[in-house]
């Protein structure tokens, strides 16, 4: 009974300091999806509409970002490239020293490997009538892929992209290895004063769970939101 | 009656796969005609259409309008061709996400830059010359297929194209929506509308259609008015194959042979 009582008193006293880290993990996986997406969206279209070349330049990054762990690239990122990069004087209004920049940085291209295949998934299952009509009207590959294929695949992609955001959500605990103050990091400090890993983590794990819910629940809100009257498609989360 | 020739095809052939899908075809189209594409599935009917505004560029020939030879090969060239030239599909093509009012809209934003307030009352108009006035905001899944393929009329008619292209514009339909879209191509036909259209609707056409070309593997194998074609002492391929459907049909018959 003492044991537990102490282990809650751990986990409560340690409870404003670990709740901070939320601002640090949401900021990490929104930086990430949001660098994802930029990149995804642009890296998708390539794959399906570019040439030989492209096709082959997007098919290297996705084996490139999928293939080498998180944990290796934040590394690199960190301690290699970042630290070369902050030497050349016009990158100078980058935070390039800053661990939670690196860290967007690295889950937000790994990201954009991952969301590029959903967002490509998605343009091939429209029909290839959508872009023929687009095109009978005078519009250019471009204008028919802004105006009428991404608005559709996008919002094909939504459930798929819930998804991303629980993993990018347990892959941000791994920015504690370059210093970044999110909710890892500060479990795993108090739990080396305090003695108390065990209710500690079950703290953190609650909190990721509960990001979790939040998150799915949003994007749920927003396919219901975007989602095409009569249109027979509907996503499952 | 105006003879300006509007559209002309030159010496069309095009190889799909190693297969000659057109072969040498020509015709021309004259301003406020209607010419219509009958033959077999397979014939090329399809591929004509969409060789003649780019969709599938020909291997080799021409396609001019208003006199003058179009650069495939030209970007800016294919994309004022596209803007002249509407087309009408066979599965309608309507743009999913956008409601009907939208699906007429958007082209006149984005292709031909007009302020989204201009191009709004535009595309109304059009809703409203194909019957759809009252369903501005629904979406496609919300339409019946003679709905969606109104819907797609209005969008073509709103770029004032200069030739219209339907490629089986009713084939898609169930019977009894046929007719509302039959009802909306006589009534572009009487207004004069420059059409090349692909049907298997041949007693529907034949009251409008200025020359019948019937295809079969890829070459026109037969031209003249509807009259001498459909001729019961014909002995012509058209009047066969009319035939032919007519026995499919049973009852409901969908060409009448002149006695």
């Amino acid at each position: 009974m003492e044991g537990f009582i102490s282990a809650a008193q751990a986990a409560w006293d340690a409870l404003p300091y670990i709740l901070g880290g939320l601002w640090w993990t949401a900021g990490l996986i929104l930086g990430a999806m949001a660098v994802g997406l930029v990149f995804g969206v642009p890296l998708a279209v390539a794959h399906v509409y570019g040439g030989a070349f492209s096709r082959r330049f997007v098919a290297g990054y996705v084996w490139l970002f999928r293939g080498v762990p998180i944990l290796v690239q934040l590394y690199l990122f960190y301690f290699g490239i970042m630290a070369y990069l902050s030497e050349i004087p016009a990158l100078a209004f980058l935070p390039l020293s800053s661990g939670f920049f690196s860290a967007v940085v690295v889950l937000g291209l790994t990201s954009a490997a991952y969301q590029s295949q959903i967002f490509r998934g998605a343009i091939r299952s429209l029909p290839a009538g959508q872009l023929r009509a687009a095109r009978a009207l005078g519009m250019s590959d471009a204008t028919a892929i802004r105006a009428v294929i991404l608005p559709q695949a996008l919002r094909l992609s939504i459930p798929a992209w819930s998804n991303e955001y629980s993993i990018l959500l347990k892959d941000s605990a791994l920015a504690f290895t370059i210093g970044v103050l999110e909710v890892m990091s500060r479990t795993r400090s108090v739990a080396a004063t305090t003695h108390q890993p065990l209710p500690l983590s079950l703290l953190a794990g609650a909190l990721f769970f509960f990001l979790t819910w939040a998150g799915i629940k949003v994007l749920k809100r927003l396919e219901a939101k975007v989602r095409i009257p009569g249109y027979a498609h509907q996503g499952t989360l | 009656m105006d003879d300006t020739v509007i559209l002309r095809v030159e010496n069309i052939v095009k190889t799909i796969g190693g297969q000659r899908i057109l072969d040498d075809v020509s015709l021309s189209v004259k301003k406020g005609r209607l010419k219509v594409l009958i033959g077999p599935s397979g014939a090329g009917k399809s591929t004509l259409l969409s060789c003649i505004n780019f969709l599938s560029p020909p291997d080799s020939g021409t396609i001019s309008l208003d006199g003058r030879p179009v650069n495939g090969k030209s970007r800016k060239e294919l994309l004022a061709l596209r803007q002249q030239v509407g087309m009408i599909f066979q599965d309608f093509n309507l743009f999913d996400h956008l409601t009907a009012m939208e699906n007429v809209r958007v082209a006149l934003i984005k292709v031909k830059g007009l302020d989204k307030r201009a191009a709004t009352n535009r595309a109304m108009e059009e809703l409203a010359r194909v019957g759809l006035a009252d369903k501005p905001s629904l979406y496609p899944a919300q339409l019946s297929g003679g709905q969606k393929q109104r819907v797609s009329v209005a969008r073509a008619l709103a770029m004032d194209p200069k030739v219209l292209l339907l490629d089986e514009p009713t084939s898609a339909l169930d019977p009894e929506l046929i007719g509302e879209v039959l009802t909306v191509i006589r009534d572009l036909a009487d207004e004069g509308m420059t059409m090349v259209m692909a049907t298997h609707q041949i007693s529907f056409s034949a009251s409008l259609a200025d020359e019948f070309l019937f295809m079969e593997k890829g070459r026109i194998v037969e031209r003249g008015t509807p009259a001498v074609l459909l001729a019961r002492d014909s002995g012509s391929r058209t009047q066969s194959f009319c035939a032919k459907l007519n026995e499919l049909a049973g009852d409901a018959a969908v060409c009448e042979i002149a006695s």
